[in-house]
């Protein structure tokens, strides 16, 4: 558990040393979770501790964003004056991704010959 | 009136770290018991209660997010990690890339691009700040790499946070109805169209519906956040820098 806890934050630490060296503008906890990725490929499995340290984290991803979401405290009045902007913008690019995200995906497939039935 | 005593034992808890952290937790268990008994309704999302809470509690205290921070920092470290233990997920799903992987990769990438290009092109056209313009682009990313975009690019994490949250809200309630009036029944393409959109919170709604759509969406939340990382600050030192 301990180990594959210290693995995980190696990897992040290898990501920030990454971003910080090239200048990438890219979070240096991706870059990690690449490095991460690229090492389970290579190994053909996850290890049965790595994937118990991974669930605990992801089973209450929503929780870590608690903090960081009660900073909008911070930003009430840029939100009040650019509340239209906000929700119109919000709004009408989620529904325009997932319809234009659905049909490029029914359309590709279909191009592939391969229908969804399985 | 809060009587002076009680208020001095404020004034000591509020300067510890551990009061602050409490309350997270529990303001977040709130959220999920209030989540779970209105049948997971996606407008009931536990974050967004746990943020209500605590920004009451904050807002009738008078205390400032800074003094929050110092206690809550402890949850909001582990964003880093989780980001990183998100390749668990993502390699779990490797036999769906494998399988269909050019018509993943190319609708991803064009829902990815969608979802940033025209967040930033309305907000940016309703005259949204640059402020705002930059912190909204990542919206539907899941948020820990979210904020991570917009720190890099000089947005508000902390704004991103609640956008994304609020984008999560929006796809996981209006998607499934939009989808039916599109007619599109293939749950490969309506799982990644939910979680290209919407990442976990629609992932979490696809997953309702049908498990091939929750794998699906699963690994388009991961395959977005790492395509939005990667393409979104270089094209932003394209078209801006």
């Amino acid at each position: 558990m301990l180990f594959y806890l210290t693995l995980i934050l190696s990897c992040q630490l290898l990501g920030e040393l990454f971003v910080a060296a090239t200048g990438l503008p890219v979070p240096g906890p991706v870059v990690g979770m690449l490095i991460l990725f690229a090492g389970l490929t290579i190994r053909g499995n996850v290890p049965d501790g790595l994937a118990m340290v991974a669930d605990a984290l992801l089973s209450h991803l929503s929780l870590l964003f608690v903090p960081a979401g009660v900073g909008v405290i911070v930003h009430f009045a840029l939100i009040g004056t650019e509340a239209v902007p906000i929700s119109v913008a919000l709004v009408a690019s989620t529904l325009l991704t997932i319809a234009v995200t659905a049909a490029a995906m029914v359309l590709f497939t279909r191009m592939r010959g391969d229908d969804g039935s399985q | 009136m809060v009587p002076s005593s009680l208020h001095e034992i404020w004034v000591y808890l509020a300067a510890s770290p551990l009061l602050a952290l409490t309350l997270t937790l529990i303001a977040y268990q709130i959220g999920a018991f209030l989540y779970r008994r209105a049948g997971m309704n996606p407008l009931l999302n536990p974050v967004m209660i746990a943020v209500l809470l605590l920004v009451g509690i904050l807002l009738v205290t008078g205390t400032s997010y800074q003094t929050y921070f110092e206690g809550a920092q402890f949850v909001h470290f582990l964003l880093g990690p989780a980001t990183v233990a998100l390749a668990i997920p993502l390699y779990r799903q490797l036999r769906h890339i494998r399988r269909s992987g050019a018509a993943i990769g190319a609708a991803l990438l064009l829902g990815s691009l969608t979802a940033a290009a025209s967040a930033i092109g309305i907000a940016w056209a309703l005259g949204a700040s640059t402020e705002v313009v930059v912190s909204i682009a990542p919206k539907s990313v899941t948020a820990p790499v979210a904020m991570g975009i917009s720190k890099e690019l000089g947005g508000l994490p902390s704004l991103t946070a609640v956008l994304v949250i609020l984008t999560g809200i929006i796809g996981a309630a209006l998607g499934p109805p939009l989808l039916n009036l599109l007619r599109i029944r293939d749950m490969r393409a309506r799982g990644l169209a939910m979680g290209t959109a919407s990442h976990g919170i629609g992932t979490a709604r696809a997953l309702q519906v049908s498990e091939v759509a929750g794998a699906f969406a699963g690994l388009a939340m991961g395959l977005n956040a790492l395509a939005t990382a990667l393409l979104l600050p270089l094209l932003w030192k394209l078209v801006f820098g």
